[in-house]
């Protein structure tokens, strides 16, 4: 059972992967990462992470998605871009490097984990994954936790500030090539 | 049951897909969404180690990675949204504030 999951949502998070990195659309795009958000909640419950995968679904693939979407509705759709080369011989180099990079990652974690065995969560999970979780965030990890809700208020009075329109009365010139 | 080394080979796979798609397009958006795919492919593999090890701790780790890549995103879209006001475009091409 496990097997057939995890086969059925690997090839269904690698196809649309590549399918994001090359939709033409910008929205199909979006889609795609969605469709990949959804492939690894259900593998994060295939490895009895079960907070986890509510928490990929709610804020992954609702609140990070639909502000994509909103930011991408809100430039208009733009098909100009495509893989257009601007950089001599960009596009050969970029996939030897990633073929060397995936050489590299697989090399490296078939010899550390050729043989390791999953230890499984059924102590951890005993009184129920959410709880450890909570216990784990309020106990050990109390001060990354509450540090956390200080980089999310800083982000969005900084969104907030960046995203502000100029004032009109300003003089600044425009740049030129705008 | 499955072995480890195949949920962090996907992961793997995963996260160099994402940086293909950061060296090939040019659209500032889908750079950015190659970002978020490489950030979730690193989770994957905290909640690998979580279940190898028995315990809860990597996916504490993968629960933060979420809270912090929710900020990215926020301010990572508004420097976008700003990019594309001055320049009309949300190509990556275009983005050279410093050079004339």
């Amino acid at each position: 059972m496990e097997r057939v999951v995890f086969a059925l949502m690997s090839v269904g998070s690698i196809f649309s992967a590549v399918f994001m990195i090359y939709g033409a659309n910008t929205v199909h795009s979006a889609l795609a990462l969605v469709a990949n958000f959804f492939t690894l909640a259900v593998l994060y419950v295939l490895l009895e992470a079960h907070f986890l995968a509510a928490v990929q679904v709610i804020v992954y693939a609702g609140a990070i998605m639909v502000l994509f979407l909103f930011v991408i509705m809100l430039l208009g759709v733009d098909r100009r871009d495509s893989l257009r080369e601007t950089i001599k011989l960009q596009l050969p180099l970029a996939y030897v490097f990633v073929a060397g990079l995936v050489g590299l990652l697989m090399y490296t974690l078939g010899s550390a984990f050729h043989r390791t065995a999953f230890t499984g969560l059924k102590q951890a999970n005993a009184a129920g994954n959410t709880q450890g979780l909570g216990r784990l965030l309020f106990t050990h990890y109390l001060f990354p936790f509450e540090v956390t809700s200080l980089l999310l208020i800083v982000a969005a009075v900084g969104a907030m500030v960046i995203g502000k329109r100029r004032a009109p009365t300003e003089t600044e010139p425009e740049d030129e090539d705008a | 049951m499955i072995s480890p080394f195949a949920y962090l080979a996907l992961a793997a796979v995963l996260f160099s897909i994402g940086v293909l798609g950061v060296l090939l397009r040019r659209n500032a958006l889908i750079v950015f969404m190659s970002i978020e795919l490489m950030l979730n492919a690193v989770n994957l593999t905290f909640v690998t180690f979580a279940r190898m090890r028995g315990t809860l701790d990597g996916q504490v780790l993968a629960f933060f990675v979420i809270a912090v890549a929710a900020a990215e995103v926020v301010v990572g879209l508004a420097i976008i949204v700003a990019m594309y006001r001055r320049k009309q475009s949300a190509s990556v091409d275009d983005a050279r504030l410093f050079k004339w």
